[in-house]
């Protein structure tokens, strides 16, 4: 504990009143006002994202009434979402360092080949290939990472050169023309299969109020010792939000989706509480642990995180470590969704999806700002284009040009608040 | 005279061919205030760099309260309970003042969850006894202050720790009279708590009279190191100026050969 070595400064006394403009309890208005600030300033965060979302979801049940917003349809969008978003969780920390990873999504393609290989031709256990394909993942990573770190090679070069090398180790696994079928009853559950109805409602009103629950120690522990915090009515206010979309969403899963009335399919599809873990779990590293804020001072400034004793060449290392193994997960979600693992699994746009979706939520490409939670935001959006498009059966091609201009406009946005906030210097 | 707390026999330091620092000695004494100054260039950040280890010194000794030890990274510094305000600050845009100031010496709860009572108490309390009236907020991002404001948090990191060396390169560059007023008073204060200060700073007045001793560097070597007491401003200005003065100095042939 640090607490022990450091003492206050010497010298004068510590008067209260010679910290006057520090407040350490903010009012609503006041804390709106900030908000404000912020936006101006540049700092959108999640807004765009979420009010896009809204948008999107107006736009497309306007459009398909029928079945856009038909629980069949929106459990389909979650399910499609999920793999977009943990590759995308797994970018964030490669983003915040101000690094790329192109090689993700094709590194989830040869983790799933090992995965359904290790399966289908060597009748392990699921628990095994699974960590056959997370050891693939993250031994990807670890060579990128050094790569990157200690020979010094931009990341975008040395993942460039993985995008185009692992598509050859997949289709040497596979082989031309050929699919790896995943069968295992464990994995395609997880995107074919929910949770039982009563269960899904316990397990997210158990999360709910553990949330609360949290959020209410916090609040009064910061209160006890007069610190800075928000005010509980705004506390409230986003409680209360995000308690009213969760419960929506599971009443809407709760409904019998079934298309022959002779069997029942209800519930919150698993990949849905695959991509709540992770964003919990991942949240709490780059939110609370010493790891995370190291991550952020990386990508703010390297040269004082250097200066502060921080081994940056380890946190490199870690973070395409960390994304590697997330891509690996993403592609056992989609092996699992497709049911089967072939040659091209990985490629394509799934790279491009992710990285949109990071973007999208508010995660800047430049480095140094993100949070996790815009990887599950953002792979809304962009699952929601997807799937409200194919709804239109449009060409596929409006579909390219469509997701392509969206994830331009995200990275527009972050370059121009990127401006804005040296501009103005908040 | 008291042992130094903190002190450099014939340190060299090189950037490829470049030879910054050339057989440099340099001493800093508790309870004083030890002004660094030269020209710009002249290897002033150089030296402090390679004392906090972000540098290694090519050769050279280093030795705290007599004992030699060996600085391989800010680290090693740190623990030796040496501190440096940096010239460029050295503070992360994106994270807030209390992020900064702990920044790779957080304190923890449990042994990994960042414990953040105690630092932004600890922070507010630095920054309250450092008379810092202007700061909005603790928990404001570093990007949203002045460059007085800025200076101010860098000086406040360095302080917060039970610091035995504190290193200010040119800490009052970006200040107004007050601020500038308020970092000196500091200095002083931290010396006469028997802290070892170093200050490097241009303003020769500023020097003259806050300080108990001079180092002067010229081109990488020490040109002297002298009392307060015993100089005057303009046998400094010519000691950064020519690198020698009267009888002090280094000599002519060696000036004419590394300029
Ligand atoms: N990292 C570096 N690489 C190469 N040269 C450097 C580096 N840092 C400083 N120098 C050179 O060393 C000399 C001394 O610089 P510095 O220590 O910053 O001087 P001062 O702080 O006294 O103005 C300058 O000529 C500078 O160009
Ligand atoms: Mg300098």
């Amino acid at each position: 504990m640090t607490t022990e070595q450091a003492s206050p400064p010497p010298g004068q006394s510590l008067a209260a009143a010679d910290f006057v403009n520090d407040e350490a309890s903010a009012s609503l208005g006041e804390s709106l006002r900030a908000y404000r600030d912020r936006l101006r300033g540049g700092d959108m965060g999640a807004l765009p994202a979420a009010l896009g979302l809204v948008v999107l979801f107006i736009v497309f049940a306007a459009l398909r009434p029928d079945s856009f917003t038909s629980p069949l349809n929106i459990a389909n969008l979650m399910t499609q979402a999920s793999a977009i978003s943990v590759l995308a969780m797994g970018l964030i920390p490669v983003l915040l360092l101000g690094e790329i990873d192109l090689s993700a999504g094709v590194t989830g393609g040869v983790a799933a080949g090992f995965t359904a290989v290790q399966i289908d031709r060597h009748g392990s256990s699921w628990v095994l290939a699974v960590l056959i394909g997370l050891a693939v993942g993250a031994a990807v990573g670890l060579v990128v990472g050094v790569l990157v770190a200690k020979l010094g090679i931009p990341s975008f070069v040395v993942t460039l050169a993985f995008f185009l090398g692992l598509q050859g180790v997949t289709l040497k696994l596979i082989g031309l023309g050929g699919t790896i079928p995943v069968r295992d009853d464990v994995l395609r559950a997880i995107t074919i299969k929910s949770m039982p109805v009563t269960m899904g409602w316990i397990v997210v009103i158990v999360l709910l109020a553990a949330y609360g629950a949290l959020l209410m120690w916090r609040q009064s522990r910061l209160a006890a010792k007069n610190l800075q915090r928000p005010p509980t009515s705004l506390l409230l206010v986003k409680f209360v939000a995000l308690a009213v979309i969760m419960l929506i969403a599971t009443a809407v899963l709760s409904q019998n989706r079934s298309r022959v009335p002779t069997f029942v399919i209800a519930g919150i599809p698993y990949a849905v509480f695959v991509v709540g873990a992770l964003l919990i779990f991942w949240t709490f590293i780059f939110g609370r642990t010493g790891y995370g804020r190291h991550i952020y001072a990386v990508g703010g400034n390297t040269e004082a995180a250097r200066r502060a004793g921080i081994n940056v060449d380890r946190l490199k290392v870690s973070a395409f470590v960390i994304c590697s193994s997330m891509a690996a997960i993403s592609g056992i979600i989609t092996a699992s969704y497709d049911g089967k693992v072939s040659p091209g699994s990985g490629g394509g746009n799934v790279l491009l999806y992710a990285v949109g979706a990071a973007v999208i939520g508010g995660t800047s490409l430049f480095g140094g700002k993100g949070l996790i939670r815009d990887a599950v935001i953002g792979g809304l959006v962009i699952a929601t284009i997807d799937n409200g498009l194919g709804l239109l059966n449009q060409a596929a091609y409006i579909n390219y040009i469509i997701t392509g201009s969206v994830l331009l406009l995200a990275a527009s946005v972050d370059a121009i608040s990127r401006r804005r906030r040296s501009a103005t210097g908040t | 005279m008291t042992e130094p707390l903190l002190e450099l026999r014939g340190v060299n330091k090189s950037f490829g061919a470049v030879q910054v620092l050339h057989d440099v000695n340099f001493k800093v004494y508790p309870g004083q205030v030890t002004a660094l100054v030269g020209d710009n260039g002249a290897g002033k950040s150089t030296l402090v760099k390679t004392i906090a280890g972000i540098y290694r010194a090519d050769s050279g000794e280093f030795f705290f309260e007599g004992k030699p030890v060996t600085i391989h990274g800010p680290k090693d510094a740190g623990a030796l309970g040496i501190e440096v305000v940096y010239q460029d600050l050295a503070l992360c845009d994106n994270l807030d003042i209390v992020q900064n100031m702990f920044l790779g010496r957080e304190a923890h709860t449990a042994g990994f969850l960042l414990d953040e009572l105690t630092m932004e108490d600890r922070a507010r309390q630095t920054l309250a006894s450092l008379s810092v009236r202007t700061v909005k907020s603790v928990r404001q991002s570093v990007s949203s202050l002045s460059g007085g404001q800025r200076q101010t948090v860098a000086i406040a990191k360095a302080v917060l720790w039970n610091s035995r060396v504190v290193l200010l390169d040119e800490p009052t560059a970006a200040l107004g009279v007050a601020q500038t007023r308020q970092v000196l008073d500091l200095v002083r204060r931290l010396a006469d708590n028997g802290l070892g200060v170093v200050l490097i700073s241009h303003n020769m007045v500023d020097v003259l009279e806050v300080s108990d001793r001079i180092t002067a560097l010229f081109l990488g070597r020490v040109a002297a190191d002298i009392k307060a007491s015993e100089t005057n401003h303009s046998q400094i200005v010519e000691l950064i100026t020519a690198g020698r003065s009267g009888d002090i100095g280094i000599s002519a042939a060696t000036a004419d050969q590394s300029a």
